[in-house]
């Protein structure tokens, strides 16, 4: 049962992780209807740039505003340079426009901050925390309880912002019908500038967060991996969603990993181990079929 | 006057032509399909670099190999199979006149070209990678899996902690954490091998790629309570185990990681978790190697070093490229001794040169070279040629060297390659070699 227990708890945090980067899709998403494919790119290029600029000389704190104004700099110019000229176009030209935008932040980061993986020391030790191993021999990360203070902190000022907010209700305008909210007076260019802005920090935080677990590399674009199985949990439109899903994913991948391949090997023999990479698609895929929305997702009814 | 003024127009028109001939095929052409960018970039560009500062470095210092000057192209493989194969068959036609051997740091890249290589007669270098069967040259005449292969280093790991736990590894446990892929389980015989033998309990956990994540893996692990961790990673999976190592409080001085997982690239992002882990490697670090120090002098000195980022000179992964390229330049002058000093080798007459190898520890200190590789023998039934490897323990600043060179038990794995070699000319229909005919 401490076992139990023990995997759960590290799931549920490791989800939290998960869901750092699921919530800067749901951000794209809300505000243009679109799956922005280089989410898991921006989370690369947002660590790059602190690391890249401490490496140059600036402490972290002023490396860290200067990779956010790169990440502004660089929603602004994606709204101008890129999207505007899809305006009413369908959703699957803005999806083909963010695999473009993929490939473009792969090659240029590592062509201005280098390629090398590094270290990012963000002054959190990953290490678990003496008095719980003590009294209850589990271990629980230090670093994982700080990360799901800052994804709480997150989630609560984005709902908020969404919600009572003037940019909030018209980003959600926006997502429902470009042309409508385009037609009632919403500056179009304006929302998603502000939210590709938005999204970046997202991204600088989900960066420094995996950056510092796990050093700043290339691999930082594959978490983008981890958020898709979460995102079709929790829906691509409700920010609590992505959390929710992350802890879901999260907590049953590692009990999948621990608990599955034991029982299957009796069965079948061989070592069936290794299954977190497939298992939270085949979990998202499942439910599905239940609820194609997702947990917290907008149900979608076309009317005839 | 003119008697004597026509013959010596001829002879002097002779000697040009035969000189221009000679400036003409005086060269050994190195295809490199290398990969400087993408996931796994900032690797290739420390061995590419050291590969191509060495071919540089003979040029300059000796002029060539007994004046053959040494060229080369390369081709961006980003580390992907499909892609590799293109740049294979864009440079083969190059390759065919003069060929050094191929250098490709892909397993996956030196599968899909195992085949295309042996038709073409291109000799495939897959040092410390790729199909290790081919090790036995009776059935891969044009693979070379030189110096050692995964087997013999997991062996040779074994020997080390065996040798750490007091000699007897009977009644222990060791975990086996592996990239769950063809890479990862091809230790996986050798270790069962070893199991049986030393009475060792091996307990075997994947990691699913790229191993970004690996917390119920480490739970595992710290439920298991092993005496050793074995650990097969690649890329990003190396960080995560040592961060998570740390998480759960298991102490790096007990993991072992194999070659890809122990150069600067694999412990500098971790940080302070990495200091105390060890792992085995078939070069050493560093720039107290003479042959290294004095390529940055002469090659650097003169400003044709290929790497923008001099740190990386003296690194495991750049000594590594240096070593191939050591090993190849040597199979060169190999080749000349029998095919003619002076003149280029084709794909033939190189996968010849590959085979008679004879490295010593002589020859190694005439180039600098001691303690950077091992000594080196290759056959036509071995083109291994070493199978030792040493292992490196990661101080927090730099990798220091914690053994001697160890051989892997070769009786015990060997017969495992030339089971697997025997299956594989069964399955291709290919007649092996006798190697007791070959010279």
């Amino acid at each position: 049962m401490e076992f139990f227990l023990e995997v759960l708890i590290g799931g549920l945090l490791s989800g939290v992780m998960y869901a750092l980067v699921a919530l800067g899709f749901v951000l794209i998403y809300k505000a243009s209807g679109v799956f922005n494919f280089a989410q898991g790119a921006m989370v690369y290029l947002a660590a790059l740039s602190v690391v890249g600029i401490m490496e140059w000389g600036a402490p972290l704190w002023l490396a860290v505003i200067l990779a956010f104004a790169i990440m502004t700099a660089f929603g602004i110019a994606t709204e101008k340079f890129v999207l505007r000229k899809l305006v009413n176009q369908p959703p699957i030209a803005l999806f083909m426009a963010t695999i473009g935008l993929t490939f473009f932040i792969e090659g240029l980061a590592p062509m201005i901050f280098g390629s090398d993986p590094r270290a990012l020391d963000i002054g959190i030790v990953d290490e678990p925390i003496p008095w719980i191993l003590d009294n209850w021999n589990m271990v629980i990360s230090k670093f994982d309880l700080i990360a799901a203070g800052v994804a709480a902190v997150l989630v609560t000022v984005l709902a908020l912002f969404f919600q009572y907010t003037r940019i909030g209700r018209a980003l959600r305008a926006v997502a429902d019908d470009h042309q409508a909210a385009l037609s009632i007076g919403i500056p179009l260019q304006h929302i998603w500038a502000i939210v590709w802005g938005v999204a970046g920090f997202v991204a600088l935080v989900a960066g420094m967060m995996w950056g510092a677990r796990n050093g700043v590399q290339f691999a930082l674009t594959f978490t983008a991996l981890k958020a898709l199985p979460v995102l079709i949990l929790g829906g691509f439109t409700s920010v609590p969603g992505a959390i929710v899903g992350g802890l879901i994913i999260g907590a049953s991948e590692k009990l999948a990993e621990i608990y599955i391949p034991p029982v299957m090997q009796d069965l079948f023999g061989g070592n069936f181990g290794g299954i977190e990479g497939w298992f939270p698609y085949v979990l998202a895929l499942l439910f599905l079929l239940v609820r194609p929305e997702g947990l917290f997702g907008e149900r979608h009814i076309d009317r005839v | 006057m003119k008697k004597v003024f026509k013959p010596a127009v001829a002879a002097a028109a002779v000697s040009l032509a035969m000189l221009s001939q000679a400036a003409y095929s005086a060269e050994q052409f190195f295809p490199i399909p290398s990969y400087r960018v993408g996931a796994y970039g900032a690797n290739g560009q420390a061995f590419y670099g050291g590969f191509i500062d060495y071919l540089n470095y003979v040029n300059m210092k000796d002029k060539g190999v007994n004046g053959v000057t040494l060229t080369w192209e390369e081709c961006e493989t980003e580390y992907n199979n499909a892609k590799g194969v293109e740049c294979y068959e864009r440079m083969k036609g190059k390759a065919a006149q003069s060929a050094g051997p191929i250098h490709t740091m892909s397993t996956g890249i030196s599968y899909a070209l195992i085949d295309k290589s042996a038709q073409d007669k291109l000799p495939l270098a897959m040092m410390g990678y790729g199909r290790t069967d081919a090790v036995d040259g009776s059935v891969f005449p044009y693979a070379f899996p030189l110096v050692t292969t995964y087997q013999m280093q997991a062996s040779a790991i074994v020997k080390f902690v065996k040798d750490k736990l007091g000699g007897n590894l009977a009644g222990k446990k060791i975990v086996y954490l592996y990239h769950d892929s063809a890479y990862g389980k091809e230790a996986i015989v050798a270790l069962n091998a070893e199991a049986s033998l030393n009475k060792f309990e091996l307990v075997q956990i994947p990691v699913a790629h790229p191993g970004n994540e690996q917390g119920a893996q480490w739970l595992k692990i710290r439920q298991e309570k092993p005496d050793f961790v074995i650990f097969w990673g690649w890329g990003v999976m190396n960080q995560t185990a040592l961060k998570a190592a740390q998480k759960v409080g298991y102490p790096r001085d007990k993991m072992i990681g194999s070659w890809w997982t122990g150069s600067e690239e694999d412990v500098v992002p971790a940080g302070e978790a990495a200091k105390g882990y060890m792992a085995a490697t078939w070069n050493v670090a560093g720039k107290q190697v003479p042959v290294i120090a004095d390529i940055e002098k002469v090659v650097y000195g003169a400003g044709k070093g290929n790497l923008q980022d001099k740190a990386k000179i003296g690194t495991v992964l750049y000594n590594r490229g240096v070593s191939a390229a050591v090993l190849s330049v040597e199979a060169i002058r190999k080749g000349q001794d029998k095919y003619g000093k002076g003149k280029s080798l084709n794909g033939e007459q190189m996968r010849w040169a590959l085979e008679n190898l004879d490295i010593t520890e002589a020859r190694l200190k005439a180039l600098g070279a001691t303690n950077l590789l091992p000594e080196i023998k290759t056959s036509c039934a071995n083109h291994e040629g070493s199978g030792k490897v040493k292992i490196q323990q990661w101080d927090g600043a730099k990798w220091v060297p914690v053994s001697d060179w160890i051989e892997g038990n070769k009786g015990l794995i060997h017969p495992l390659f030339q089971a697997s070699a025997k299956q594989y000319a069964k399955e291709k229909g290919i007649t092996p070699r006798d190697c007791s005919k070959e010279k």
